[in-house]
């Protein structure tokens, strides 16, 4: 069993570069990645005696919303800039620790390393985070969309600037 | 009956289409009625709930009657897809097979649709055109499941097939008639000399076939419950998996007529069992007609000794299905060909060797 | 020469009699034998996420109710947990004593429609509606208690809806009491009859290793031999207080991890929440059943990731807050959802009658997968 901030330690010394900070927020403390090495550092956490992160409880999709806001005549809000983000919250079976990672990507162009192959479970969150946020994970074997319909192209809809369309295939969308 | 009712009529053709049509009306059609009904409330009654119990009274008599004017008024829906000759022609098939059957059925010692000596063949014969009906009606609907569904109906009727034959040879072998009411006739007088209990034989003979006729009858009724498609057997129409199986795009009347052709395949399936086994409609013991000296209440008391008895392995089969779940495609033909017919043909070899003695 | 073959695509769903609400499961068969199924997903999606970023924080608890419409207590539970950790509040000891309660109540109640319509699925009418029949009790202990049957909206942050009613008590007792020998009944009629066992045993094998990978938990992990129930393991609320064992699979009637073993998992479980609900009854302490909590809640800037053990497994919330009245995002780990990634795997090489046996032992509910 190891502490967050451990656990940090022991990345910081193995990813010098790819780990980027520690932020200790009291109820939630997180590491955040680089999100084009998410992939080694997760197998490290996993294969690593000592940490042994066996499952991933979680992973979100997180629109940030921390670029330019302008707001639209019509009331709607467009966001340029920023980030979205990625969390993933490990947990160890054996060794009974958690942690908490985050990825952030840049909004215009979001793209991340799949986990898909470390832990399975990720193959439908990660579709959801595609699906709902519009991050792109990288070497997923099947990226599609997952609970919106696979045809729908009015962006996504988790995103804080996310505009309902008028129409989908000729059907009224605002009720 | 035909020869009674030519006398009566005076005319070939018409006594013909009476005594076809006697039975239907008289009997298959009130007893489909009613078994739909008795599945309900034996079903609600071992589920711990009340079943139907408005229309008709407490007891929910007319609930049926009230489908079937429903049902009537249904719009007889075909896919556009559907082979339509195939397709309507199927429930006509399969209604026609089950009804058929019970011409050689009888009913008590002064009713029988047909009195032909190859009773036996020709109700094992007539009932395949059941098979050709449902695998029709499978294919014609275009539907996935349907397809499945008759696939599997047909391998399953055509493998039980074989030990239900395999065992009726048996009984052939021992009462020596493919008659149903020559077989009935020689159960006559008492319990002990249905066949169950070794039939008209005596001596040692009688209690060596006791065990065999016990296994005979286990072996008919597990494959006539596969035949009827009942419960664990029910796998063409496994609505958990194949919605209705051959039968889901089945609307209105049609669907009527594969539903009230399974009602009254039961009770042919129980009639047969019956007719083999326990003595037909012959008494458990003597007629009180025959007491009292009043001779036309022979029949009447035969009557309602057969009806008794196919109702009562009517009321099994609903038994069964409200207790037990369904076995899978695979385990199903298992049980036909490493159990039942195995053991169908030893005791075919037995019974013929202990009629031989 | 041979002839020229093709699987066959069957689409069972989204309208299906066995697929528990609108899942569409794309077959790929030889004959009757799987090559493959793809799940679809998403026909009940009711934007769950979105909507919490429009609500304040109390206002997120009915649609938690809505996701996993069987066990909606315990999906308040999951809420207002994370809620208060998020928060720091402590609550009274007898708001956590109905909490185990009535949380327990709503597992037996998620379990009983589990095991019933597993049997349903099998082909088994009968023990479905004798499982009806009980859970109709604990969902009049319910109406008792909150006024609602289905959605009950019952546990609120920092307290609950109403205390309880003063029938409660010796109510539920006397549920117990007839509960625990309709167990009996059950096992009698379905979990040892030989039908039911060749259909389910040996099918559906999920080893450990891959259920952990495929981050697997409840019953469908416990099927598997492996010994890990929140509850226990990760304790929240008070569940450190009672005595209670964890039913693991042993491979009883054939391989450990198969149907049988998940579905008897969720029986033994029944059995454990009587004790612990016998257990919270004797302790049940009067008091306050609301803490002093401000009246607008506003967490720290910051997330939080709480979970708790639902009827179906892992039940996680992960809050983010930026300090307004209004969560900044809501992300919701179904257990239905996740459990329901390891399906197509575990239908590789089965028959189609087993895909309802393996769908059925996985026991999902769409509004949780969909959210």
């Amino acid at each position: 069993m190891k502490t967050r901030e451990e656990i940090f330690n022991i990345l910081k010394q193995e990813f010098p570069q790819d780990v980027l900070e520690f932020q200790n927020i009291p109820t939630e403390p997180i590491i955040t990645v680089n999100p084009l090495a998410i992939h080694r550092v997760c197998l490290f956490l996993r294969e690593t005696a000592g940490l042994e992160f066996d499952t991933l409880m979680c992973l979100s999709g997180v629109d940030d919303a921390n670029g330019e806001k302008t707001n639209d005549p019509d009331g709607s809000v467009t966001i340029k800039g920023g980030t979205l983000s990625v969390y993933y919250h490990l947990h160890s079976m054996k060794l009974d620790h958690k942690v908490t990672l985050r990825v952030s990507t840049p909004r215009e162009d979001p793209e991340a390393e799949s986990v898909e192959s470390i832990w399975k479970c990720a193959d439908w969150h990660e579709r959801e985070a595609y699906d709902m946020i519009g991050i792109i994970f990288l070497h997923h074997p099947d990226l599609r969309r997952i609970l919106m319909p696979y045809d729908w192209d009015a962006g996504y809809p988790l995103r804080k600037d996310y505009k309902n369309p008028e129409f989908y295939q000729g059907m009224k969308v605002p009720y | 009956m035909y020869n009674l009712l030519n006398n009566l009529i005076g005319n070939d053709y018409l006594a013909a289409v009476v005594a076809a049509l006697l039975p239907l009306f008289v009997f298959i059609l009130p007893y489909a009625l009613m078994a739909v009904l008795a599945e309900r409330k034996v079903s609600a009654f071992m589920q711990d709930r009340l079943g139907p119990n408005r229309l008709g009274g407490k007891y929910g008599l007319l609930q049926t009657v009230a489908d079937i004017l429903k049902l009537f008024q249904k719009e007889d829906i075909v896919a556009s897809e559907a082979d339509k000759k195939l397709f309507n022609i199927a429930p006509v098939l399969v209604f026609t097979g089950t009804y058929a059957a019970f011409a050689a059925i009888p009913f008590s010692g002064a009713y029988i649709g047909s009195d032909i000596d190859l009773g036996l063949f020709y109700i094992v014969a007539i009932s395949s055109l059941v098979v050709a009906g449902i695998l029709m009606g499978g294919w014609a609907s275009n539907n996935k499941y349907s397809l499945i569904g008759a696939m599997r109906s047909a391998a399953q009727i055509v493998s039980y097939e074989i030990p239900t034959a395999l065992v009726i040879l048996a009984m052939v072998m021992v009462t020596g008639s493919l008659n149903l009411r020559e077989i009935s006739e020689m159960q006559t007088a008492y319990i002990w000399n249905w066949n169950i209990f070794g039939g008209a034989f005596s001596g040692i003979e009688k209690f060596l076939l006791i065990p065999f006729m016990l296994i005979s009858f286990v072996i008919i009724y597990i494959s006539t419950l596969a035949e009827v498609n009942r419960v664990p057997f029910d796998i063409p129409e496994a609505e958990s998996e194949l919605v209705s199986g051959f039968h889901t795009e089945y609307s209105g009347m049609k669907f009527a007529m594969f539903f009230l052709s399974e009602y009254a395949n039961m009770f042919a399936v129980s009639a047969v069992v019956t007719s083999l086994f326990f003595g037909g409609y012959q008494s458990p013991f003597g007629y009180l007609g025959n007491t009292l000296g009043i001779s036309w209440l022979v029949p009447l008391e035969q009557l309602f000794w057969f009806a008794a008895k196919g109702l009562f392995f009517v009321f099994v089969q609903m038994w069964l299905r409200w207790t037990l779940p369904r076995l899978r495609v695979d385990q199903l033909m298992t049980v036909c060909w490493k159990y039942l017919i195995p053991y169908a043909f030893v005791n075919l070899i037995i019974v013929g060797l202990i009629t031989l003695l | 020469m041979a002839l020229k073959t093709e699987e066959m695509v069957l689409n069972m769903g989204p309208q299906h009699p066995s697929t528990h609400g609108v899942l569409r499961l794309e077959v790929e068969l030889d004959g009757e034998l799987i090559i493959n199924v793809k799940p679809h997903i998403g026909y009940l999606h009711r934007c769950f996420e979105k909507h919490c970023e429009a609500m304040t924080y109390p206002q997120v608890i009915p649609y938690t109710d809505r996701l996993d419409y069987l066990s909606s207590m315990y999906n308040n539970f999951g809420y207002v947990v994370t809620m208060e950790r998020f928060l720091g509040i402590q609550v009274p000891e007898r708001v956590e004593y109905i909490r185990v309660i009535m949380g327990e109540l709503q597992r037996i109640a998620s379990h009983l429609i589990a095991l019933g319509t597993y049997g349903l699925d099998i082909g088994a009418y009968t023990p479905f509606l004798y499982c009806f029949r009980d859970r109709e009790t604990i969902l009049s202990l319910f109406e008792m208690t909150c006024g609602a049957r289905l959605l009950y909206n019952y546990m609120w942050v920092g307290g609950l809806s109403h205390d309880l009613h003063p029938d409660f008590v010796p109510k539920c007792r006397e549920f117990l009491k007839v509960f625990k020998p309709n167990i009996t009944e059950l096992n009698n009629l379905l979990s040892y009859n030989k039908i039911f066992v060749e259909r389910t045993a040996n099918i559906g094998i999920l080893p450990a290793e891959t259920a952990i990978n495929y981050g697997i938990t409840g019953p469908m992990l416990r099927g598997s031999g492996v010994k890990w129930d929140l509850r226990k393991n990760d304790p929240y609320s008070i569940y450190d207080r009672f005595d209670f064992e964890i039913p693991v699979g042993t491979g009883a009637q054939g391989t450990l991890g198969d149907c049988w073993d998940r579905y008897f998992v969720r029986v033994r479980e029944m059995e454990e929440s009587v004790k612990i609900v016998e257990q919270a009854l004797d302790q049940l302490p009067e008091g306050d059943i609301n803490a002093a909590i401000p009246k607008r809640i506003k967490p720290p800037v910051g997330s939080i990731y709480g979970r708790v053990e639902n009827p179906k497994g892992e039940l996680g919330y992960f809050i983010m807050s930026d300090g307004s009245t209004n969560p900044f995002r809501v992300k919701l780990r179904g257990p239905s959802f996740v459990n329901m990634t390891v399906f197509g795997e575990l239908c590789k090489g089965h028959l189609i009658a087993d895909v309802i046996a393996i769908l059925g032992s996985v026991d999902i509910v769409l509004g949780e997968v969909d959210r």
